[in-house]
């Protein structure tokens, strides 16, 4: 498919070309009959247009399978969203009701349950992005050292990702288990009392956030691995050579010359992290399974879950969800401004 | 260039517009009101059943599909009604993919009474007057239609553990315990005196399930008549503040939780609120044959009087596309002479009339439970229950939040606090 696209046009427009261009240079010696022959010269012209459209059209046509995707997957179900948030709900029987302008923005903003899940996805958030950028950073740098059986440690960093989400919860929700949980019998042997990881709020996000982490450190010290090596290395020569030692080298070549993977990082690991799901309805073990009976870790996206699928507020659920997705865009948005200003400055 | 940027976002909100009237167009199609158009069941087509926990319809579908060459049918099981209503309540909305006959769980029924236009009527002279009155009332909408057929009736006795109960230094004879329980007041003393003599093990199962035991006695526990929502009843909160207090009686896991259900091997449960279908659940969580020592019991008697828990219903929803024979085979598997076999079988009491003069079922012993005469103390039971509390629309929600209200005290939260959030938590469900 792909060695086809570049193939195909381009043969084409180089064939006509030198017959085409209005008006034409000169008469071609091989033209049978130079005027006169108006099918012919008809027939060149409509090869011409189609020739310029195929020019314009198909580097579109050619990335239109993507577009099409996520117009159907992606844009569709964010403007019908916010078409239902603007909408009541007949929760009895399950349909759309009435145009109720933005009522239900202004009921999520005013539920406490919300706030609260707010405070819990940046809580969250902030316990696995962070040591998890930090991490990843420092994994690439080991391994971008000449190590025996580099593959090997390489693929072990993978790993983790490759295991289900859902799998990785029943590892992690029976190491942080209350009462029968290894961690607790670790601590309880060392003499400390057990952590209530389900019960304490700031304790189930960092067992949450441990999960996460545990399951992405690995993939983005590979991307970071994948930028350090691109890094020439005649730059560590130098360095070496004005008396930088390997630290140094790491934080005055390494890092600043990965630093668009940095952002790219930092921009998809924000999102990421403000988007937890599984690992809080899975790592619950209340019936209801809303994140705790106190809601004590109920992510934000697990909130738009419960209201629309669980409590059938749709309108809601939609309302919550695009508050979310501005969230999310706005620091998104001073993610870049924050990365540019930065680059900007240590440039100049 | 200034032309192409000016079509490419012309072309751009054109995208948008036509998304947009798709969606809108999305939204408004399948009018979940409207019956579907009736088909005859063709070659290698089968009636589809749902239903969750066990129903006891193995055997009796075997023996319709015998019966009935041409009207075939399957079932699917699901494990607990919590994830059915979940899975269902999503198919409602799409009103798409629903069997032709779906099992509701009692609390769920006045769900369906405020929306029973999605239903199909099943009201006929052949069922007229088949079931107790308080398990048709519950199904019948103003205007007289029947949205279900009441499959079991959830009468509530105590199931106890003979063995545990003579470790404590108490009576262990049917009738002595029952002379014991009589009361709310002295299960709970009864309870205080057992947790001193035997301190590993558990009076009761769940604080959730004694706080729902003792709902079912309260005549409007969270809705009016009139279907307003009001939480604010002193019953209400006295149920709870006695919960709550006594929590360190029960295992403080969540009913139905994992560690509920070990919770019954791993130092053991003396009584469990007990309607004929909880035996199931008793028998697959303590094991079957029961551990050797182990000995289960059934008294007559329930703290407080009487009290109905559960009890399903079967129902046909508009969407289907065999509503004449999915009534017939509800009807049929419905019948006295059915949940009799049912009740031989895994002990779902039935809610038929007739049922209940069986003698198979007024005769019928369990040898799990030391061969208590469990006919004779179901129909006790359900001949004790003077309160049937009314259930609106939102029972059945706020009911789950009433039980996280309950588990946050297991827990660990201040009982004030936790009340505070259920009165936010039920707010936030209107």
């Amino acid at each position: 498919m792909t060695q086809q696209v570049p193939g195909s046009p381009a043969g084409e427009v180089t064939a006509t070309s030198p017959a085409g261009g209005p008006p034409p240079p000169t008469d071609g010696p091989d033209r049978p009959v130079p005027h006169g022959s108006d099918a012919a010269h008809r027939r060149l012209l409509r090869r011409q247009r189609r020739s310029r459209w195929d020019l314009k059209l198909s580097p579109y046509l050619y990335v239109s399978p993507f577009f099409v995707l996520f117009a159907l997957v992606g844009l569709f179900p964010l403007l019908y969203t916010g078409f239902l948030a603007v909408h009541d709900w007949n929760r009895a029987y399950y349909v759309r009701g009435e145009y109720v302008g933005l009522d239900n923005f202004t009921w999520v903003l005013h539920d406490p349950v919300f706030r609260k899940s707010l405070v819990n996805t940046f809580s969250i958030f902030l316990m696995s992005s962070v040591p998890q950028v930090l991490l990843a950073v420092s994994i690439a740098g080991l391994l971008d050292n000449r190590l025996r059986g580099r593959t090997f440690w390489r693929m072990s960093v993978l790993l983790p990702f490759v295991v289900a989400p859902a799998a990785a919860v029943l590892i992690f929700g029976s190491l942080f288990a209350d009462q029968s949980g290894v961690v607790n019998g670790f601590l309880r042997e060392l003499g400390f009392d057990g952590i209530r990881w389900h019960v304490d709020r700031w304790w189930s996000h960092l067992a949450i956030a441990g999960m996460v982490n545990w399951r992405w450190t690995g993939y983005n010290a590979l991307i970071f691995l994948a930028a350090m090596q691109a890094v020439p290395r005649d730059l560590y020569e130098a360095a070496a050579l004005d008396g930088a030692g390997r630290v140094r080298q790491f934080l005055s070549v390494t890092l600043p010359m990965i630093r668009p993977t940095m952002v790219f990082v930092i921009v998809t690991s924000t999102i990421g992290g403000l988007q937890v799901f599984t690992e809080p309805r899975l790592f619950d073990d209340t019936p209801s399974r809303e994140g705790g009976a106190d809601h004590q870790f109920m992510t934000t996206t697990l909130y738009v879950y419960v209201k629309g699928i669980e409590d059938q507020f749709y309108g809601r659920a939609s309302a919550a969800a695009w508050i979310l997705f501005l969230i999310i865009v706005a620091i998104a948005v001073l993610n870049f401004a924050l990365t540019r200003l930065l680059t900007r400055r240590s440039a100049s | 260039m200034h032309h192409i940027r000016r079509s490419t976002r012309l072309l751009a909100s054109a995208a948008v517009a036509s998304l947009v009237l798709v969606t809108s167009a999305c939204g408004s199609s399948d009018d979940p009101t409207k019956s579907a158009e009736q088909e005859k069941l063709g070659d290698g087509e089968a009636l589809t059943i749902t239903t969750f926990g066990e129903f006891g319809y193995d055997a009796l579908i075997k023996e319709w599909n015998a019966a009935h060459p041409d009207i075939p049918v399957k079932q699917t099981k699901v494990g607990k009604w919590d994830v059915w209503k979940a899975d269902l309540q999503t198919k409602m909305q799409a009103n798409k993919g629903l069997p032709d006959v779906v099992a509701i769980e009692g609390d769920f029924i006045p769900a369906l009474v405020a929306a029973p236009e999605r239903w199909v009527d099943l009201s006929s002279d052949e069922v007229d007057g088949r079931w107790l009155d308080f398990k048709e009332k519950a199904a019948r909408t103003e205007d007289g239609a029947l949205l279900g057929y009441a499959t079991d009736a959830g009468p509530e006795a105590i199931c106890y553990r003979a063995d545990l109960f003579e470790k404590a230094g108490l009576p262990t004879d049917r009738a002595e315990v029952a002379a014991l329980l009589g009361t709310w007041d002295d299960f709970f003393a009864t309870g205080e005196k057992f947790k001193k003599a035997v301190p590993d093990a558990n009076w009761y199962d769940a604080s959730g399930s004694v706080a729902q035991a003792m709902l079912n006695q309260v005549e409007f526990p969270f809705e009016k008549a009139d279907n307003t929502v009001d939480v604010s009843s002193p019953e209400l909160r006295a149920v709870f503040d006695t919960v709550a207090d006594h929590i360190d009686l029960g295992s403080k896991a969540a009913q139905w939780s994992a560690d509920w259900t070990a919770s019954f091997k791993k130092g053991g449960v003396a009584t469990v609120a007990c309607p004929g279908w909880m035996r199931a659940n008793i028998k697959s969580n303590q094991g079957d044959p029961a551990p050797k020592g182990v000995q289960w019991d059934i008294a007559d008697v329930f703290p407080g009087g009487g009290g109905n828990w559960g009890g399903s219903y079967l129902a046909v929803p508009k969407s289907s596309t065999h509503q004449e024979e999915a009534q017939e085979f509800a009807a049929w598997l419905t019948a006295p002479e059915q949940q009799a076999k049912v009740f031989a079988v895994t002990g779902n009491f039935p809610s038929q009339v007739e049922a209940l003069a069986d003698p198979d079922v007024i005769g019928g012993t369990d040898p799990y439970f030391n061969d208590a005469p469990a006919g004779e103390i179901f129909s006790n039971r359900a001949a004790a229950i003077t309160v049937q509390p009314y259930h609106g629309p939102l029972y059945s929600d706020i009911l789950q939040k009433f039980q996280d209200a309950i588990n946050r005290v297991d827990q660990g939260t201040d009982a004030d606090k936790s009340w505070e959030t259920f009165l936010s938590d039920v707010a936030a469900l209107q």
